[in-house]
């Protein structure tokens, strides 16, 4: 059985690929409308993100959010939490990771980057407490919620900003202190000099681990894929899902707090208007391409994050709306692929075993 | 009568002259890789009932959806009043004069009889507007032509199950079907119900109109139908006369060996049951339904150690709820619920607490409460027993005691596949509801609450289901069993309780009460309600 299962899972791989495969020859069509030569720009593409250190440099930087907000978003699709509230987390465990690095001095650098870290948690777990509350309590759906509460974090730190946390003659806040800073790669690899890829990339990287651990090997992730897939069955079963889904919901907002370390704490050192550049959405994406699996996740994250770097790279030949689609077809080609592989997989799944001539009961029971 | 000793198939051949308004030949539908139809054959005169038996799973109803235009066929031809016919949807099959009512109804709650009826063929009027008048007047005259009963104006969502199933039967009607085909119309029936919609068939016959009756219940078949097909794993294995055949030649065919239809079961020692600890004790319970109104008021029971109390009832009568509170789902309104004689606070009751001080469930639908389908049969197996100390400690889940479990209850209950790292999913419903029923019985429960245990569930794994419970109850576990077979409640049980309009309507011993007193008790409360 275990070939089968290996079968699907290459299954799922190249039904992956293909639906990539598939959005960049219909970018490739749209090119040729604008009369570009799609082979010019992909070989650009190629060449500006993968073929020289500093592209892949600005992939990693770009991915490492991704794969936060997206291991965020898998967590919580996992439980059945569709959270779209990634983003508005995001904004708000920035903001409190950038007031824990200006405000306190003096600390020793792995302390205070272990309390940055930790502000940008609890930043994110706040933010997601209200709509997850509002679940649990009232029903209230937390895509709208979610939805709603990016609006109100955008504007709230705003107004923080604007009114008492500028620099003057700036928009964005002081900088953290030095200890709070995380090291950039390009300080040991020198190949990715100017690339600000740091440490926040490996600390994604544990997290990946983190939830695959909390997720496949421990009762808390046994409970929570039950209370994804049947909630009826886990509360039947004395499962308590409210727990589980309040749970759940804190720490995909809390993980989604944590993707602001990689511009606060490992670029710019402060906070700013938009510097999420819409990780939280886009993590989204990634956790459906990546099929809300840690390993899929860090591939999607490589995927958007080259798409992302590779927009600056095409910029001479073509608009650079032209990734954009490229990104958004590939969101609708997976999805479309994966019902089509699902429906190929039951097919697969439903396969005579040997020694068995039962009759599959169609009675519609 | 026709020997039994052979393999072949058992066909009373009726002469080649005669033609038949149905005739399937050679039929085959696969899904995935399991056939469910496998050169299955069915002949069908014009104006008999034709009985289509078979265990769940054999196929009956994948046959008539072939038929029906719902599935499309792998292999085989049909033929319709002589002429071949192939549909892409029930559409054509309908426009043949084809209709089919399901073990599932189909109406829209919100709409009445008359809109129900005409729902998809409206009658206009100026172009936009529906004719409602009209089409009242048109359903007043099928419902008095065939005798039905309905009121045209009622809305479909008051009513009861049998009308509704009337009003399958007239939208059937209405679109001028004279083929008419019933997927165990019975299941959701009482008895006396049952004997009214076989005195509508039997009027609907005499009028000229085909009938193909999907069921597994062999007395019915033997009380209403001409002739019988019977399926066993997908192929048909017999075909035969209703007037020359019995229910145990039937049952023989349905399952490929003599059947016992009894279960061995000892009787309690006359007397003796006062004398033991009752287990579960129940009073004064009131229970809002989701709809509002008081679905259980004023409930009494006392399950008692090692019985089995069985409760009878229509379905809706405050079954469910009675469950969902027993079990910590639900929290009543009002009444108290001793455990072992603890007093349980019912508004704090959690499905955990109640699962931790012993009380197993095998859920009604197994799909839904039961199992997480996705999951192996292995973490399936275990599901609320993750937290024991043996499957699990805070960090990590133990998945070699899990397997090691799982390997031992496979074989134990003989659930097949024995592969317990399948997902449970792709097991059938009898060997679904094996899993299920191994987890709860592996914890050995002071109260069992078995709901519908053998729905949906083939003869072998009944007969093993019904050994189980009676195995459990002999070990000292007090049962309480629901199901929509009258016939289960009757054979298993100690006790007989019949529920009506949340209220124990009448308690009986094993044994006094037949049959028609349990239906009269459970229907006397469908009447009253009806007017209520």
């Amino acid at each position: 059985m275990a070939d089968k299962h290996f079968r699907f899972f290459l299954i799922q791989i190249g039904a992956v690929l293909l639906s990539i495969l598939a959005a960049f020859a219909v970018g490739a069509a749209l090119m040729l409308l604008i009369k570009v030569n799609p082979l010019e720009v992909y070989w650009k593409l190629f060449e500006g993100v993968l073929l020289n250190p500093y592209g892949i440099a600005q992939t990693i930087f770009k991915a490492t959010p991704l794969i936060m907000t997206g291991l965020a978003i898998a967590l919580g699709f996992k439980a059945g939490i569709f959270n779209i509230g990634a983003e508005g987390q995001m904004i708000v465990g920035g903001f409190f990771c950038a007031y824990a690095g200006f405000s306190l001095h003096g600390l020793p650098p792995a302390l205070h980057i272990v309390i940055c870290a930790a502000a940008a948690f609890a930043g994110g777990l706040a933010w997601a407490a209200i709509p997850a509350v509002l679940r649990v309590k009232t029903g209230a759906h937390e895509v709208i919620t979610t939805i709603m509460m990016n609006f109100i974090a955008l504007a709230l730190t705003n107004y923080f900003i604007t009114y008492y946390f500028h620099l003057p003659e700036t928009v964005h806040t002081q900088l953290i202190a030095p200890a709070a800073g995380l090291a950039r790669m390009d300080s040991f690899v020198h190949a990715f000099r100017g690339s600000p890829a740091n440490m926040a990339f490996f600390i994604a990287l544990a997290l990946s681990a983190c939830v695959w651990w909390a997720l496949w090997k421990t009762p808390y992730g046994y409970e929570t894929r039950a209370v994804g897939l049947s909630p009826f069955a886990a509360e039947t079963a004395g499962i308590n899902i409210k727990k589980n889904l309040l749970f759940t919901f804190l720490l995909s907002g809390g993980l989604s707090g944590l993707a602001a370390m990689n511009f606060i704490m490992g670029y710019k050192h402060y906070f700013e208007e938009g510097f999420s550049q819409g990780s939280g959405f886009m993590g989204i994406a990634v956790a459906l391409v990546g099929q809300n699996h840690p390993i899929g996740i860090i591939l999607a994250a490589f995927l958007f994050g080259a798409l992302s770097h590779g927009t600056l790279v095409i910029n001479a030949l073509v608009p650079k709306d032209i990734i954009q689609i490229l990104q958004a077809l590939v969101i609708i080609f997976v999805i479309s692929s994966n019902l089509a592989v699902r429906k190929f997989y039951s097919a697969v799944d439903s396969t005579p075993k040997a020694g068995q001539a039962k009759v599959k009961d169609q009675d519609g029971k | 009568m026709t020997s039994l000793t052979s393999d072949e198939p058992l066909i009373i051949h009726m002469s080649d002259k005669e033609t038949f308004e149905i005739e399937l030949r050679g039929m085959s539908k696969k899904f995935g890789g399991l056939y469910a139809n496998r050169d299955a054959t069915l002949s069908v005169k014009k104006g008999e009932i034709h009985a289509l038996v078979g265990e769940n799973g054999a196929g009956k109803t994948t046959l008539m959806k072939l038929l029906y235009g719902m599935y499309r066929p792998d292999g085989g031809e049909m033929l319709l009043r002589s002429k071949q016919v192939r549909f892409d949807s029930p559409a054509g099959a309908i426009a043949a004069r084809i209709g089919m009512v399901h073990q599932h109804f189909m109406l829209v709650k919100t709409l009445t009889v008359a809109e129900n009826v005409v729902l998809g063929q409206e009658i206009v009027k100026a172009g936009i507007f529906l004719d409602s008048s009209l089409a009242e007047a048109e359903t007043a005259l099928l419902i008095k032509k065939f005798n039905l009963a309905l009121d045209p104006k009622a809305l479909a969502a008051n009513l009861s199950v049998g009308e509704q199933q009337r009003l399958e039967i007239l939208k059937i009607l209405y679109r001028k079907a004279d083929i008419l085909i019933l997927d165990e119309p019975t299941a959701v029936l009482t008895p006396q119900e049952t004997a009214g919609l076989f005195a509508i068939l039997k009027s609907l016959r005499d009028e000229g109109k085909t009938i193909v009756l999907i069921t597994h219940k062999l007395k019915e078949v033997i009380s209403i139908s001409d002739s019988v097909t019977v399926m066993r794993q997908g192929r048909t294995v017999g075909s035969v006369k209703t007037a020359g055949t019995s229910e145990s030649q039937l049952a023989q065919l349905m399952v490929g060996r003599p059947v016992v239809f009894e279960v061995g079961k000892k009787p309690l020692p006359a007397g003796e049951l006062e004398t033991r600890p009752a287990v579960l004790e129940i009073s004064g319970l009131k229970a809002r339904s989701t709809k509002g109104h008081y679905a259980l008021d004023g409930f009494e029971l006392v399950v008692k150690k090692g019985e089995i109390f069985g409760i009878a009832g229509v379905e809706g009568n405050g079954q469910s709820e009675l469950i969902e509170i027993i079990t910590g789902l639900k929290k009543p309104q009002a009444g108290t619920m001793k455990l072992n004689g603890e007093l349980l606070g019912l508004a704090n009751a959690s499905p955990r607490l109640l699962f931790d001080k012993g009380v197993a469930h095998i859920p009604e639908d197994r799909h839904k409460r039961g199992l997480v389908l996705d999951y192996s049969v292995a973490d399936n197996l275990v599901l609320g027993r993750h937290r024991e100390k043996t499957f699990s400690r805070p960090a990590l889940i133990n998945f070699d005691a899990i397997n090691d479990f799982a390997g031992k209850m496979t074989t134990a209950f003989n659930i097949q596949p024995q592969r317990f790292e399948l997902p449970a999913r792709s097991l059938s419903g009898g060997n679904q509801q094996k899993v299920v029923v191994a987890r709860e019985f592996s914890r050995q429960p002071k109260l069992l609450i078995a709901s519908q245990p053998t729905r949906g569930v083939d003869v072998g794994a009944i007969e093993f289901i019904h050994k189980k419970i009676i195995e459990a109850r002999d070990a000292g576990c007090a049962v309480l069993l629901l199901s929509a077979e009258l016939s289960e409640i009757m054979s298993l049980s100690d006790r007989i309780g019949v529920i009506y309009r949340g209220r124990v309507a009448g308690i009986f011993s094993s044994g006094e009460a037949t049959e028609e007193q349990l239906g009269l008790l459970m229907m006397s409360g469908a009447e009253k309600r009806l007017k209520a």
